[in-house]
């Protein structure tokens, strides 16, 4: 197909079809060779993470997934709680960034005019871009002090019946973890949020209103559940990103084998265990557990993204037959 | 026109009463969505603003042109600043030629299949924890052969490439057909086609996808950890077969330091690291937006 496009040629001054030939053959080889070198490092990059991790898989086996123990001196580990953690942290994470970014969203498609959307974007848009290690940092040394002495005991004086907020306020814990991968996701959702919206027909929307609802009533009737499934693939993605993300949840969440049921106290999540613990690593054992830990997180990271992908291109096709 | 049947997804029954009420729903939730975006900004806005408070006095001509200290000296980047830069200057030579491959063959030869196969190992790989990349790099290259920046090189080029291919996907697909099809029908090769029409007219679009994931490697600390974090050399070193000092592995190890000095350190260099990042990505968008208004003009 590729080459019989040109047979309709003029002679004058062209490349013979041999010529033709050769250089498609060679420029069409290298681009392939290209893409299969990437599919083949995803591979390579799946299967040495689960061979460096084989030891501790054998020893261990499927219970370490329940087990909650991290000790170099009895040679035991477990994914308990950092399992636990990455849930806690991302979930969180998630329920306080999706109806932020939903606002965001609206309010730069359906409210701010043009002049005030666009730079508005640009800013939210730049949140992302700050470096994790630079967002850690300000979360130590500003957003954890701040935490233990005005939201902590404000949140403990206001719900304080609840466990969630028990124990001592602290500067290090599950909850500034939790604000931390908000401020890393929001970003990510709102600007697919945003992209979502722009596309809803504006037929829809418009022939609500016309019937008497209000424009929140039509966004929230019509906008919102026509957008559902984007706006489920955009919290996927967001999700993905806050379990993997290790570095900033390191340095603020006060890396603590523990499952506890206050968010003030330290935990830990599979990524931050990993940065954290791996050069102060004495046993093999335990160098391969923690890379346990990183299959964990792999296998977790590739589910979340690949249901994301089905739940896009569902929602693609449905659009396209509509 | 066909008898029209609702969506059971939409809800268009209007409330007969309570006018007033709605009305006032709805003003509320215009405000908590003015609100949002103004707490986004905030938020942005309290980072840098505390970054620049904390790090910029720290800033002088000493900070750039000393190494990282040893006990109890004064040090500095320098460093770190050139570790930091063969690194990423490696990790565009290594991914930017190969993505801008992969882009090409997935947007103008590979068919449906394949390209379905190929495009999902690209989202598979963008979606990948940086983390696990540079485990991934320890395991391959680190254990055996040692810490060096052409491992933390290779670790940040597998998180580039899926970007900048996304990147040039999206500028390839921009480019008219009608201009593919005008050299064709003039006889000019396909290869010729790509590379002398196809990608020149999207080398703005791609170099702004480049100074975006530039930015975007030059911060990321995890794969740094595993593959450049075990420096041997003591001041400035461009032997890039050793493991070199850079600035986001400087910024984590003093972040976590309970030496007020250690976290001055770690301010300043986060002012440098911030400061390149946000220079790159407004140089992206001024990219982007020229390009825009050429072809709005044109």
């Amino acid at each position: 197909m590729t080459t019989t496009t040109h047979d309709m040629s003029p002679a004058g001054g062209l490349p013979s079809r041999r010529h033709v030939r050769v250089g498609d053959f060679v420029f069409q080889g290298v681009a392939f060779l290209a893409a299969a070198l990437a599919t083949v490092t995803l591979g390579l990059l799946t299967y040495k993470v689960v061979a460096q991790a084989w030891p501790a898989i054998e020893h261990f086996g499927i219970s370490f997934l329940w087990t909650n123990a991290w000790n170099p001196n009895t040679n035991v580990y477990g994914a308990a709680s950092f399992i636990f953690g990455t849930v806690v942290t991302s979930f969180i994470a998630l329920l306080l960034a999706t109806p932020l970014s939903i606002a965001i969203a609206l309010f730069l498609t359906e409210i701010a005019p043009n002049r005030l959307a666009t730079p508005i974007a640009t800013i939210v848009e730049l949140l992302a871009a700050i470096p994790s290690v630079v967002l850690g940092l300000w979360g130590i040394l500003v957003l954890g002090p701040f935490m233990e002495h005005h939201l902590e005991p404000w949140l403990q004086s206001a719900f304080g019946f609840l466990p969630i907020f028990s124990g001592e306020p602290s500067p290090v814990g599950v909850l500034p973890a939790s604000l931390i991968l908000t401020i890393m996701i929001v970003p990510i959702i709102s600007a697919l949020c945003r992209e979502l919206f722009i596309r809803i027909p504006r037929d829809l929307t418009d022939g609500s209103q016309a019937l008497g609802s209000t424009r929140w009533e039509a966004i929230r009737r019509v906008a919102l559940p026509y957008a559902a499934p984007g706006i489920a693939a955009a919290m996927l993605l967001g999700l993905g990103r806050a379990f993997g993300e290790a570095i900033a949840v390191n340095q603020v969440i006060g890396s603590q084998v523990a499952i506890n049921r206050s968010l003030f106290a330290p935990g830990d999540t599979l990524g931050s265990r990993i940065a954290g613990q791996y050069q102060g690593a004495t046993s093999g054992l335990e160098v391969n557990s923690l890379l346990y830990l990183g299959a964990i997180l792999m296998v977790i990271s590739l589910v979340t993204n690949v249901v994301a992908q089905l739940v896009v291109s569902r929602f693609e096709k449905a659009r396209r037959l509509n | 026109m066909s008898t029209a049947e609702l969506d059971p997804r939409y809800d268009i029954r209007v409330p007969s009463s309570g006018l007033k009420r709605r009305r006032r729903t709805q003003k509320v939730m215009v405000v908590i969505a003015i609100l949002s975006a103004l707490l986004a900004c905030a938020i942005l806005f309290i980072v840098l603003g505390s970054v620049l408070l904390k790090g910029i006095s720290q800033l002088n001509l000493n900070f750039f042109t000393r190494s990282k200290a040893l006990f109890g000296q004064e040090g500095g980047i320098a460093d770190a600043l050139v570790g930091s830069a063969l690194i990423v200057g490696m990790c565009v030579l290594f991914a930017v030629p190969t993505a801008v491959l992969v882009a090409i063959y997935i947007s103008e030869y590979a068919r449906p299949a394949a390209r379905r196969f190929f495009q999902t190992a690209l989202d598979v790989l963008n979606g990948m924890p940086a983390i696990i990349v540079g485990i991934f790099i320890y395991g391959l290259i680190v254990v055996g052969r040692g810490y060096s920046a052409v491992a933390a090189a290779i670790a940040l080029a597998i998180l580039m490439l899926p970007m900048v291919a996304r990147a040039t996907q999206e500028v390839l697909a921009l480019v008219p057909r009608s201009l593919r099809e005008a050299s064709l029908a003039l006889g000019v090769p396909r290869w010729r086609t790509v590379y002398s029409i196809v990608l020149p007219t999207a080398i703005g679009g791609i170099l702004t996808g480049v100074v975006l994931a530039v930015a975007r490697v030059a911060g990321e600390t995890a794969p740094i950890l595993f593959t450049s974090s075990v420096v041997t050399t003591n001041g400035v070193s461009f032997d890039v077969t050793k493991a070199l000092q850079t600035l986001p592995l400087t910024i984590f190890l003093n972040s976590e330091s309970p030496s007020t000095s250690d976290q001055a350190a770690a301010w300043a260099a986060a002012v440098v690291l911030i400061g390149f990042v946000l220079v790159m990505n407004i140089l992206a968008k001024t990219f982007a937006g020229r390009r825009r208004r050429k072809l709005e003009g044109g």
